[in-house]
Parts: C-alpha cells; sequence; structure tokens
C-alpha cells in the first residue's frame, strides 16, 4: 500500500516539477512572476484534446502539438503585456498584476466559449493495461506520464548546459544590459524564454489531462498553487530546487490523501509554504534571492 | 420622522444592491491600503471568507450579540495575515503576492470538507443582523479614517514607500512595520466586510471567496487608483452597477475585470481619479 502510494506521488511529482520547472526559468530569466503561466497549462490539454478527438491523432503527436501550441500562446500573450513594463520601477508587482488581470479574462473568455463542463480524452487514446510488480501496479498512463517528464528535463537541461542558446539565456538571467552588449539579441532569448516555459506548461497540462483524464478551463488555476509552492519551497528561479520540491510536493500530497484527508492536499501544501516562508525563505536548496528591504 | 415612500421602495427593491455598494466599497478600502503602501496582496476574498465564517459562527453557534460579533469577526483574518505576513515582508514585495494568491483556493478546499463549517452547502439561516447604516456607516468611518491617515506623517511615509521602498528607508522610515500594520488593517476590513456580507445574506458558501472575487477586488482599486481613498471605493461602485446595466453578458463580466486590471496598470497606473491628496502640514510650522 505505501509502495504503491508513493510510486503514485512520484508520478504526480513529475508533472508537477515538470509544471514548476517553466514557472521558475519564466522567473529565473525574465524576473516576472507570470500568472497567465497557468493558462497555457489549461490550454496545452484543449489542444491536445481537440487534436485527439477532432483530428484522431493519437499521444505521440498530440503531446508535442500540444506543447507547442501553448509554447506559441505564450509568445504572443508575453510580447503583448510585458515588455511595456520591463523599464518600470515597480515592473515585479505591475507584471503579477497585469498577468492577473489577463488570466482572469482568458479563462473567462474560455469557458464562455468552451463551457465550464470537464471533458475527457477519447476512450482507448491510451492502452488500459497495467503492470503489477511486487504488488505495485503501474499504468501505462502512468508511464508515459514518467518517460515524457524525464525526457523534457532532460532536454531542457541539456540545451541549458550546452548549447550557445542556453548561454544567451543563462547570460540575459544573469545581467540583461551586459548581455546585451555582448551581442545576444535581449528580446529574441526572451521570446524563446516565454516558448519554453509555455511549452512547458502545455506539455504539463496534457500530461495531468491524462493523468486524471479531466480537463476543463480552471484546471491551470488549481495547478499555479502547485507552482507556487514548488518555487518558493525549492528556491524562486532555481530550477533544481523546483524538480526536487516538485517531486517533494507530489508524494506528499498522496500520502495526505492516502493516510489523512483527500480534501486536505491543498492546505497542506499550503502549509509547508508558510512553514519554508518562515523558516528558509530563500528556498530550501538555494541561496539567498530576495532582497531585504 | 418617517421616510418619503418612493425612498422606502427604492430602499426595499435594490436593497442587496445597495449593501453589495457598500460592502465592495470595503473591500475595495482594504485593497487600497495594502497598495498605498507599495504592496501587492491578493488574500482579501480570502481574508473576507474568513471574516465571513468566523463571524456566522460566532453568531450560530456561540450565539453572541452582533456588536461582539463584528469585532471577533477580525481576528481570524488578521492571524492569517500575520503569519503570512511577517514573514514575506521582510522580502520582495513578489513573495506576498504569491503566499496570498493561494490562500484562497486553500481554504475554500478546507470550508468544503470540514463539516463543522456546512462543507459544500456552506452554512444556512444566518440571522440577517447587519443593517445598511452599519455597512455606510464603517464604509464612512473607513474612509475618513484612511484619509485623515492619509494627510499624516502616515500617509506621506507611505506614499515615500510606494515610490521608492530603497530610498523610504534610507529616510529612516521602517518599511517593513509599515507594510504589515497596512496589510493588517486591510484583513480587518476585508473581515468586517465578510462578516457584514454573511449577515446580510444569511447564506454563505465555500465558493464565494476563491481566486474570481480576489481579482475582481483588485480591479475595482486599479479603476478607480490609489492616490485617494475615494477612488476605490468609486471604483467598487461603478464596477458593482455595470453589471445591473447589461445583465444579459453575465460571462463576459469577469473577463471585463479581468481586462480592466490588464488596462488599468498599463495605461492608467493612476486610475481614474488619480488625485493625490494634499499633505496637513506637521510639527513646527513646516
Amino acid at each position: 500500500m505505501l509502495a504503491q502510494q508513493l510510486v503514485n506521488g512520484v508520478l504526480l511529482g513529475a508533472t508537477y516539477a515538470l509544471f514548476a520547472l517553466g514557472f521558475t526559468l519564466m522567473f529565473g530569466v525574465l524576473r516576472v512572476i507570470n500568472l497567465t503561466y497557468g493558462f497555457y497549462f489549461s490550454a496545452g490539454a484543449f489542444i491536445a484534446l481537440a487534436l485527439t478527438t477532432h483530428v484522431g491523432l493519437g499521444v505521440a503527436l498530440a503531446l508535442p502539438m500540444g506543447a507547442i501550441g501553448a509554447g506559441l500562446i505564450a509568445v504572443a500573450l508575453d510580447s503583448l503585456l510585458l515588455p511595456r513594463l520591463r523599464h518600470r520601477r515597480s515592473a515585479e508587482l505591475d507584471s503579477l498584476m497585469v498577468t492577473l488581470g489577463a488570466v482572469l479574462a482568458l479563462y473567462a473568455a474560455m469557458t464562455a466559449w468552451l463551457g465550464p463542463d470537464i471533458r475527457r480524452f477519447p476512450p482507448g487514446l491510451i492502452g488500459a493495461e497495467a503492470w503489477e510488480w511486487l504488488g505495485v501496479r503501474v499504468t501505462q498512463a502512468q508511464v508515459l506520464i514518467l518517460v515524457a517528464s524525464f525526457v523534457l528535463v532532460s532536454l531542457l537541461i541539456a540545451l541549458m548546459s550546452f548549447t550557445r542558446l542556453g548561454l544567451a539565456i543563462r547570460a540575459v538571467a544573469e545581467k540583461p544590459d551586459a548581455a546585451g552588449l555582448m551581442g545576444i539579441n535581449v528580446a529574441r532569448t526572451s521570446r524563446v524564454v516565454s516558448f519554453l516555459s509555455g511549452a512547458l506548461a502545455g506539455a504539463g497540462g496534457v500530461l495531468i489531462g491524462l493523468n486524471f483524464n479531466a480537463i476543463q478551463p480552471y484546471m491551470g488555476e488549481s495547478m499555479m498553487l502547485r507552482g507556487f509552492v514548488v518555487i518558493i519551497v525549492g528556491g524562486m528561479g532555481d530550477s533544481r530546487g523546483a524538480l526536487i520540491a516538485g517531486l517533494m510536493l507530489g508524494v506528499i500530497e498522496v500520502l495526505t490523501a492516502g493516510y489523512v484527508a483527500s480534501g486536505l492536499k491543498e492546505a497542506v501544501a499550503f502549509a509547508i509554504l508558510v512553514a519554508v516562508l518562515w523558516t528558509r525563505p530563500q528556498g530550501l536548496f538555494g541561496r539567498a534571492v530576495g532582497q531585504r528591504a | 420622522m418617517s421616510m418619503p415612500v418612493w425612498l422606502d421602495d427604492v430602499l426595499w427593491t435594490y436593497q442587496t444592491l445597495i449593501h453589495d455598494l457598500g460592502i465592495n466599497g470595503l473591500l475595495a478600502l482594504s485593497m487600497y491600503v495594502v497598495l498605498a503602501a507599495g504592496q501587492l496582496s491578493l488574500g482579501q476574498a480570502a481574508f473576507m471568507g474568513l471574516g465571513a465564517y468566523s463571524g456566522a459562527l460566532l453568531t450560530m453557534k456561540a450565539g453572541l450579540p452582533f456588536w461582539l460579533v463584528l469585532p471577533g469577526s477580525c481576528v481570524a483574518p488578521v492571524v492569517f495575515a500575520l503569519a503570512i505576513g511577517v514573514p514575506t515582508l521582510r522580502l520582495s514585495g513578489v513573495y506576498l503576492a504569491i503566499a496570498t494568491i493561494g490562500l484562497g483556493e486553500v481554504l475554500r478546499s478546507v470550508y468544503l470538507n470540514v463539516d463543522y463549517v456546512g462543507g459544500a452547502l456552506g452554512l444556512n439561516g444566518i440571522p440577517e443582523r447587519a443593517e445598511t447604516w452599519m455597512i455606510f456607516g464603517l464604509l464612512g468611518l473607513a474612509t475618513a479614517g484612511l484619509f485623515l491617515v492619509g494627510r499624516s506623517r502616515f500617509g506621506r511615509a507611505m506614499e515615500a514607500m510606494r515610490e521608492d521602498a530603497m530610498a523610504a528607508s534610507a529616510m529612516g522610515i521602517n518599511v517593513a512595520r509599515y507594510h504589515l500594520m497596512a496589510l493588517v488593517t486591510s484583513a480587518v476590513l476585508a473581515g468586517l466586510s465578510g462578516c457584514l456580507a454573511a449577515h446580510e445574506s444569511s447564506f454563505i458558501g465555500p465558493n464565494e471567496y476563491g481566486f474570481e472575487p480576489a481579482v475582481t477586488i483588485l480591479s475595482f482599486a486599479l479603476l478607480g487608483g490609489i492616490g485617494n481613498p475615494f477612488a476605490p471605493v468609486a471604483g467598487a461602485w461603478f464596477l458593482t452597477l455595470l453589471p445591473e446595466l447589461m445583465r444579459d453578458l453575465p460571462d463576459i463580466r469577469l473577463a471585463l475585470n479581468g481586462v480592466i486590471i490588464v488596462l488599468a496598470v498599463l495605461f492608467l497606473p493612476r486610475g481614474l481619479l488619480g488625485w493625490r491628496m494634499k499633505r496637513a502640514a506637521v510639527g513646527r510650522g513646516a
């Protein structure tokens, strides 16, 4: 029983880690808490849903296309909303408010268009087989989630560590002005970051949609709470911390649901957030990034 | 002294709307207090919910009179504001915003799952003890109080912090303490409005204090502006009356609130009523 819970927790946590990675990448590079991020999550899920239901694509195509679609939406929305604010004095709070307003408008418009009902992927999209080993049951959907999260995270780490693009992104994160003087196109690099983070959110949306087989416009909003917990516990802008904290959160949620009460898993996650703020505001693993006033 | 008949009719027909104007005005002020100090808290709806639930429980389970319930309903919001505010206010502003934005959703899941507070059904049959004069009396008091504070030394400190927290702290302003005072005041105002709302509508449910109302409250303050306390109240009244004028478009209302925030921050950073308060002269004939 416990082994099963742990396996489920790690699988759920893998998606949380993936989702939070895009969120923390956005903050780490562009210094923006982008609340429209949750919408990219919903958008990815809906794009994959439309492609599987109406076009008849399989998961192997619908997942990357959902991610790419969400990434493109992210580029469009971010370049519409954020550049104007970059040079304001209180850019952080202003961009928070703008993206908050935007995300409410987007969710409301999406609900008005598609309706608030929960939708499901067409039956038989993923085989119903499951494997059992030492009493632990793993479904095909869970294996897909784990493999996809692992591949995407590895790709991102490789991109950031070994390519010129990754170097440019890290340079912009460090000091945008100096990066610009070194010949890096900061505006284009920012758009690439928007795309990458939107695509990660979109992929997360498809995977969570597959995991619970329930898709509706506001699904990104409840996911954002996990995103906040993960980036605070992991440390703002710390991608390694986000990965570890995401996995931990998945396990803790599943254990809370299994042994305490499933309705309290949000409260437990939030209590962890507040506890970390009191004791280690720089995150469990990171170095200090919060400025003291 | 009796009211003219037509006025009595108007009050009767539009009672809920009139009460909403007062309650939303208080909520707009609770947002204003934080924004005016240069902070962003998105927990106003959550604080309101805490005030509503604790107030309703004090009336229904403890049987306290309303004059005790009203101040009592501020305790829970203030406790939560302190638990979140004390650690985050030393940090950069995004921490407070992130920690508070999740609070509403978390409390919703708690209300839903705790039978003592009614679970998914909410609390029904709350005695209707919030009178019109109480709601508007408190709104008037709060507006006047914040106006006077805004003209004083406090207000000057708040404005300095909003413009540049670093410079303000170099001038000897204890930024963290002012921020905490603003957050606690905001929690009190939100708690009061929640308690009044609960004792006005006789029913409260777990879904009334989540993400959407939190953003709506922000749109009140941003539409009006944060240069003076009258502006957010005017913003709240405008956005409360607007849906009455366009009843056919209920889906659009929420989207509109979001669009207002985007446009206000991008193009109207002072809000529609952008005038700033004149300062009262302080001390040695400055």
